[in-house]
Parts: structure tokens; C-alpha cells; sequence
């Protein structure tokens, strides 16, 4: 006897809960060089290149979660 | 969920779109697939485009430049400026050709993935950032053994500054992180980008589709569905653009940690 049970796509809900961490992430990188830039202006040059490089380090993993949702679906 | 659904002629198209027929496309001649399809005739476009454009831009340099010397000279520019000396130092402009290559290689490639009529960007396929990562690999390894000698070369790379009771954790860690993951990452950023960014712009026109062939109540909805394929074409270029940048600042930065030197 099941006490419970999921129907439907698993992988969508593994997809939802793979975005939260990327999601974050992004967040809190522009959040800092937003700040970083509000103490000293002068620095946003310097810094944007390792904005850009984390942002596309850490929307890798969101990225990877939409891809891997089709590599793990089931077979049709 | 994957009838055909549509009464108009040019919506009749599955939805959610399938992997299997919208990413590998059919061979062009019968019986040559996999090696003539629309893929690799964009490589072998992307490749005569770099070609014609630089030797078209080098024809009968002048010291003043004119304006078509000018772009090839901006573009050569920012790659050995803005990614090569910047990440490397002095000696990263001997890095700087090949840096201008893989960036406008991988930028032509997946704008291919935006362009009215093309519309795939052959990065969509694991085959060919896998082997351009391959090659970022063994350029940084190389390079690093080539300056350091062999076993000087793993100490600088897989040997941190720490205290000697931890390295036994650190240094497999560093192995794993240095040796083994990033050509993986490398490939499968660039892959997934292009991978997830063709399907977003598939769900969305073919969900546009989808909603005007539902019911008469969905029928505007499918003209929001085309809006936000607008919308995120745009986006796309912008991920094209940057993708291509990542991939080789990350390639540069992988080869100043080959030529550091040791502490």
C-alpha cells in the first residue's frame, strides 16, 4: 500500500528546485558589483570583467538543469 | 502529449517540441548522414566567413587604416587587449591569435542560432564545444608543461598554498577541480546555452501555435507567446555574444594559471 505518490513529471519539479541556487547566485553577484560600484565608481571597469565571468559560471548550472532535464526524462 | 496539432498548414508541428527531430536535423543527400546535414555545412560557412572576411579586411594594409582594417583591427584588438593581456600579462599577446579565433569562430556559431533562415547554431550540438574545449585543455597543460617541466608544472598546478596537514583533501580536490572538470564545464557551458536558448525560442513559437489551434479563448495568448519569442531572441544575442566571450576568458585565465609561477 502507498502511503504517497507523486504523479506526473518528476523532472519539472527537479528543474524548480535546480533554479533556486542559480537564481541566487546571479542575484548576489550583481548585487555586488552594484555595490562595489556605489563605494568607488572608479572600479567598475576594472570589476566588470569578473561580473560577467560569474554570472556565466553560475547560469552554467541553471543551464545544466534545463539540459539534463531531457538527458534524465523518461523514455517516451 | 505530442499530437499534431493544427489546422493551419504552417503550424502543424508537435508540441513540446522533440529533441530528436528539432537537434538533429536530417542529412541534405540521402545516405551521406551524419557528415553532410545543415550542421556541418554552417561549420564549413562559419569557416569560410572567418577566412574571406580577414583576408578581404588585410587586403593593402595602410598605416591609416581604412574602415574595413579598422574592424578586423578592433576585433584583433579586443581579443589581445581586453582578453589576452589582461588575463596573462606581457606574454599573453602570442596567445592573442588564436584567442581571435576561437571568439569570432564561437560568436559566428552561435549567432548562427538567431539569424532569420538559419535559425541553429551548430554549438548545439556536444561535438564541437567538447572538441574545442578539448583543445583549450591540452593548450593550458601543454603550456604549463612546456614552462615548468612535467613535475614542477603538476606541483604549480595541483599544489596550493596551505598548510601541509590539510593537502592530502586539497590536493585531490585541486586534481578533480583543475584536471578533470574544467574542459567538462567549458564544454557543457557553451552547450547548454546554445542547447537551452534554441529550446526556449521552440517552446515559445511552437506554444504560439499550440494556443491559437486550442481554443477561440487562447487565441490572442499565442500572440504573447510570439512576443516573448522577440524578446528572448534578443536575449539570445546577448547570451551569444557573452558565451563566446566566457569561453575564451576562461581558456586565457586557465593558461595564467599554467604560466604562474609556484610559490
Amino acid at each position: 500500500m502507498d502511503l504517497a505518490q507523486i504523479t506526473g513529471s518528476l523532472g519539472a519539479v527537479g528543474y524548480g528546485l535546480a533554479a533556486i541556487g542559480p537564481g541566487i547566485g546571479v542575484g548576489i553577484i550583481f548585487a555586488a558589483y552594484i555595490q562595489a560600484t556605489a563605494r568607488q565608481p572608479e572600479s567598475a571597469r576594472m570589476t566588470q570583467p569578473f561580473m560577467w565571468i560569474g554570472f556565466a559560471v553560475v547560469e552554467a548550472l541553471a543551464l545544466l538543469g534545463i539540459a539534463f532535464g531531457f538527458v534524465f526524462s523518461p523514455p517516451q | 502529449m505530442r499530437e499534431r496539432i493544427g489546422e493551419f498548414a504552417a503550424a502543424a508541428a508537435p508540441f513540446p517540441p522533440d529533441v530528436e527531430e528539432n537537434f538533429f536535423l536530417p542529412a541534405i543527400v540521402e545516405g551521406t548522414y551524419p557528415w553532410f546535414t545543415k550542421v556541418t555545412v554552417l561549420i564549413w560557412l562559419t569557416v569560410g566567413l572567418l577566412i574571406v572576411f580577414f583576408l578581404w579586411a588585410y587586403r593593402d594594409p595602410k598605416l591609416v587604416p581604412t574602415k574595413r582594417q579598422w574592424i578586423a583591427e578592433s576585433i584583433y584588438g579586443f581579443a589581445r587587449n581586453n582578453i589576452a593581456v589582461d588575463m596573462i600579462g606581457r606574454e599573453g599577446v602570442r596567445f592573442a591569435p588564436y584567442f581571435t579565433t576561437l571568439f569570432l569562430f564561437i560568436l559566428v556559431n552561435n549567432l548562427f542560432g538567431i539569424i532569420p533562415g538559419i535559425q541553429f547554431s551548430p554549438n548545439a550540438h556536444i561535438a564541437f564545444p567538447a572538441f574545442l574545449a578539448v583543445i583549450s585543455y591540452v593548450l593550458f597543460i601543454a603550456v604549463g608543461i612546456r614552462r615548468h617541466g612535467l613535475l614542477k608544472y603538476l606541483k604549480v598546478q595541483l599544489v596550493p598554498p596551505a598548510p601541509a596537514f590539510v593537502l592530502p583533501i586539497l590536493i585531490p580536490i585541486e586534481f578533480f577541480s583543475n584536471l578533470i572538470v574544467r574542459p567538462v564545464t567549458l564544454a557543457l557551458r557553451l552547450f547548454a546555452n546554445m542547447f537551452a536558448g534554441h529550446m526556449i525560442l521552440l517552446v515559445f513559437t511552437l506554444g504560439g501555435f499550440a494556443l491559437m489551434n486550442a481554443n477561440a479563448l487562447l487565441f490572442p495568448v499565442s500572440l504573447v507567446s510570439w512576443l516573448m519569442t522577440v524578446a528572448l531572441t534578443f536575449l539570445e544575442a546577448v547570451i551569444a555574444i557573452l558565451q563566446a566571450y566566457i569561453f575564451v576568458v576562461l581558456t586565457a585565465s586557465y593558461v595564467q594559471g599554467a604560466l604562474a609561477e609556484g610559490h
